[in-house]
C-alpha cells in the first residue's frame, strides 16, 4: 500500500523541505548580516549582547514580534488586511521553485539516476519567476488598499507602479540571457556556462553580457523595493509606507517575504550570471557549496548598496526606469540578438 | 479517477466559480481579485492542454498587467461598493417575468454553444501523434515569426495606438 | 500528458458557460469596471478554445492566436479603463445609464 514511497519521493521530500527551511533560515541570517554590516560600515559594532557575537539576535528579533499585540485598524478591509501579507509571502516562496542550486545528483548512489536539485524542473522556468514576480506586486498593493490610510494607500500604490516599471526591463534583460543559452529552463542555461575559455576564464554569461548583468541586478533591487529603490517603505518620508497599519506576525511576513524576494533575486542572478554550482576545485556533487557562495556575494552587493547610497525620490526613481533602463535593456537586447545571429554562439 | 481528469474538474472550477464572483460580487474590488483566480485557474487549464508557455504568459499579461491595470483605476477613482438599493429599485429588468424569461435565454444560449462546438468535425479524432510538439517554446517562436510575421508586426503598431490614445484620453482638460 | 483522458467537448463546453457568463455580466450589472472585466472573461473564453482545438488538431497556431486575442484584450482594456476615468471625470458615476446624452 505503501509502495508509492520510492527513494526518489523520499529525496525529493526532502530537496522540498530543504529549500523550504533554507529560505527561512537564509532570511533569519539576512536579518542578521544586515545588522552587522551595517553597523561595520557606520563603525560600530551592531548586536553583540545576545549570544556569541551577537548571534542569536534574529532569534530575538523573532520572540519579540511573536509577543506583539496584534492590530488592526477598525475600517481595514478584513479579509484583504490578512490575505495581503499571505500573498506576499506565498508568491516569494513559490519563486524559487525553478530555481535549480545544483548540479543532478545520485547521492552518492541512493537513487538509480540523478535527480536534479530544484523543485520544480518545468521547461519556462526563467518565465515563470518573472510570472511569479509579478504577483508580489498584489500583496503591496492590497496591503496599502486594505489599511485604509492615506499613508498606506499612497506608499501600496507608488511600490507597485514601481515594480511594475522596472519589471520590463528585468524581463528585457532575461531575454538576453535566453538568447545566449537558447533555452528558457534554468538548469540547461547554468550547464551551458560549464567549461573554460583558455582553460582559465569561466564560460560564465556575466563575460559575454556586462551591460545585461548591471541591467539586471538594478532591475532585481527595484523589484525587492530594496535602496536605493525602497521609497515606498521609507521610513523618513511615509511613515512606513504600505506597512504602516501592520503589527506582529503581518509585518513579521512582510520582511520574510522582502528578504526571500532577495535571496531568489540573488539566486537567479547566480544561476543566470555567475555560472551557478560550476567552480573549480569541487567535484559536481558539492557544486551546491559554490552556489551558496556565489550568492552570498551578491546579498552582500545588496546590503553594501542599502547602506552606502542614499535614497532615490519617487520621481527620480520612475524616470530612471522607464527613460533611461529600459532604453538601455532594449539596446543591450539588439546588441545580442545580432551577436548571436553573427557569431553563430 | 485519473490524476488529469481530477485536476481538469478542479481547475474548471475554480475558473468558473471565479466568473460567477466576478459577476455577483458587489465590491469592484473583490470583482478584480476573483477575476485573478479564475485567470489561475485558466492558466492551469492550459498547462492540461500541453500549452506551459501559454500558461505562464497569462499569468504574466492578465494577471500580472491587465489586473493591476484594473485595480489601479478602481483605487485612484475609489469606486464604492454598490448600494444594494440601488439595485432593487425599480429596474424595468429586474421583475420576475423578465428575468425568468432571461433566464432561460441565458440556458438556451450555454447549450446552443455546446451544441454548435460539438457537432464540429473532427472533434471526435484522437490527438494527433504530432501534438506532442506543441509545447516546444521553439517552434512557436519560429512559426510566430515566419507565418504570423505580419500580424505580429500589427499588433505591435496597434499597441503604440493604444498607449498614445490612453495618455491623450486621461489628460486633463485645461479650459483656457 | 497522455492522449486525452479529458475529451475536448469538456473543454469545448466549460469555455462555452465561461462565455455565457461573460455575457451574463454585461447584461446585468450596473458597472463599467465589471462591465470590462466581463468582457475579459469572453475573451478568455475564446482563448481556452483556441488551445484546445489546437491541442487536438496538432499545431501549434491555437497558442499563436491566444497571444494576439491577449494582445488586443490589453489594449482594448487600457483605453477601455481611460475611458472610463474620462466618464467618471465627467458624471462621478459608474452607472452606464448616467451617460444618456446621445439619447433621443
Amino acid at each position: 500500500m505503501f509502495d508509492f514511497v520510492t527513494p526518489q519521493l523520499m529525496v525529493y521530500a526532502a530537496i522540498v523541505g530543504t529549500v523550504f527551511m533554507g529560505l527561512q533560515i537564509g532570511a533569519a541570517v539576512m536579518v542578521y548580516a544586515e545588522r552587522k554590516v551595517a553597523a561595520f560600515m557606520q563603525q560600530r559594532l551592531g548586536p553583540t549582547l545576545v549570544g556569541p557575537k551577537g548571534l542569536l539576535q534574529p532569534i530575538a528579533d523573532i520572540v519579540k514580534l511573536v509577543f506583539k499585540e496584534d492590530l488592526r485598524p477598525k475600517a481595514a478591509d478584513t479579509a484583504l488586511f490578512l490575505a495581503a501579507p499571505v500573498i506576499s509571502v506565498a508568491a516569494a516562496y513559490i519563486a524559487f521553485a525553478p530555481v535549480p542550486f545544483g548540479a543532478a545528483s545520485t547521492f552518492f548512489g541512493l537513487l538509480d539516476e540523478p535527480m536534479p536539485l530544484l523543485i520544480s524542473d518545468i521547461n519556462v522556468g526563467v518565465l515563470a519567476i518573472f510570472a511569479v514576480a509579478s504577483m508580489g506586486v498584489y500583496g503591496i498593493v492590497l496591503a496599502g488598499w486594505a489599511s485604509n490610510s492615506k499613508y498606506s494607500l499612497l506608499g501600496g500604490l507608488r511600490a507597485s507602479a514601481q515594480m511594475i516599471s522596472y519589471e520590463l526591463s528585468y524581463g528585457i534583460s532575461l531575454a538576453t540571457i535566453v538568447l545566449l543559452a537558447n533555452s528558457m529552463s534554468l538548469r540547461t542555461i547554468v550547464d551551458a556556462q560549464a567549461g573554460y575559455w583558455f582553460d582559465f576564464i569561466p564560460r560564465w554569461f556575466i563575460f559575454l553580457q556586462p551591460v545585461g548583468f548591471v541591467v539586471y541586478a538594478i532591475a532585481g533591487v527595484a523589484e525587492t523595493n530594496r535602496a536605493p529603490f525602497d521609497f515606498p517603505e521609507a521610513e523618513q518620508e511615509l511613515v512606513a509606507g504600505y506597512h504602516t497599519e501592520y503589527s506582529s506576525m503581518a509585518f513579521a511576513m512582510f520582511f520574510l517575504a522582502e528578504y526571500i524576494n532577495m535571496i531568489t533575486v540573488s539566486a537567479v542572478a547566480t544561476n543566470l550570471f555567475l555560472g551557478g554550482w560550476h567552480g573549480p576545485f569541487l567535484p559536481p556533487e558539492y557544486g551546491w557549496i559554490w552556489f551558496l557562495v556565489k550568492m552570498a556575494v551578491l546579498l552582500f552587493g545588496y546590503l553594501w548598496l542599502r547602506w552606502t547610497l542614499p535614497r532615490l525620490r519617487y520621481d527620480q526613481l520612475m524616470s530612471f526606469g522607464w527613460k533611461v533602463l529600459l532604453p538601455v535593456a532594449t539596446i543591450n537586447l539588439l546588441v545580442t540578438a545580432a551577436g548571436v545571429l553573427y557569431f553563430g554562439y | 479517477m485519473a490524476t488529469e481528469q481530477l485536476l481538469f474538474y478542479a481547475f474548471a472550477a475554480v475558473t468558473v466559480l471565479g466568473s460567477l464572483a466576478v459577476i455577483g460580487q458587489r465590491n469592484p474590488i473583490y470583482s478584480v481579485l476573483a477575476l485573478i483566480g479564475a485567470f489561475f485557474g485558466l492558466s492551469g487549464l492550459y498547462v492540461l492542454l500541453e500549452a506551459p508557455f501559454v500558461a505562464i504568459v497569462q499569468i504574466i499579461i492578465y494577471a500580472g498587467a491587465i489586473m493591476v491595470l484594473f485595480l489601479f483605476v478602481v483605487m485612484l477613482l475609489n469606486i464604492p461598493r454598490e448600494d444594494a438599493a440601488e439595485w432593487d429599485r425599480a429596474h424595468p429588468m429586474y421583475r420576475p417575468w423578465p428575468m425568468r424569461i432571461g433566464a432561460l435565454l441565458a440556458l438556451a444560449l450555454v447549450a446552443q454553444l455546446g451544441w454548435a462546438l460539438t457537432r464540429t468535425p473532427g472533434i471526435s479524432e484522437a490527438i494527433g501523434a504530432q501534438s506532442a510538439g506543441i509545447s516546444d517554446v521553439g517552434e512557436l517562436g519560429r512559426v510566430l515569426f515566419t507565418d504570423y510575421m505580419f500580424a505580429f508586426e500589427v499588433t505591435s503598431i496597434l499597441i503604440i495606438a493604444a498607449m498614445i490614445g490612453a495618455v491623450i484620453l486621461t489628460r486633463k482638460q485645461t479650459h483656457e | 500528458m497522455n492522449n486525452g483522458l479529458v475529451p475536448l467537448e469538456h473543454y469545448l463546453l466549460l469555455s462555452g458557460l465561461l462565455f455565457t457568463i461573460g455575457t451574463a455580466g454585461v447584461f446585468l450589472r450596473r458597472n463599467l469596471i465589471t462591465l470590462l472585466l466581463s468582457v475579459e472573461i469572453m475573451l478568455n473564453a475564446v482563448n481556452l478554445t483556441f488551445v484546445a482545438f489546437g491541442r487536438q488538431f496538432g499545431t501549434v497556431d491555437g497558442q499563436i492566436i491566444t497571444f494576439f486575442v491577449m494582445t488586443v484584450a490589453a489594449a482594448e482594456a487600457a483605453v477601455g479603463l481611460a475611458l472610463v476615468i474620462g466618464l467618471f471625470r465627467h458624471r462621478e458615476s459608474l452607472n452606464p445609464e448616467a451617460f444618456t446624452s446621445l439619447k433621443w
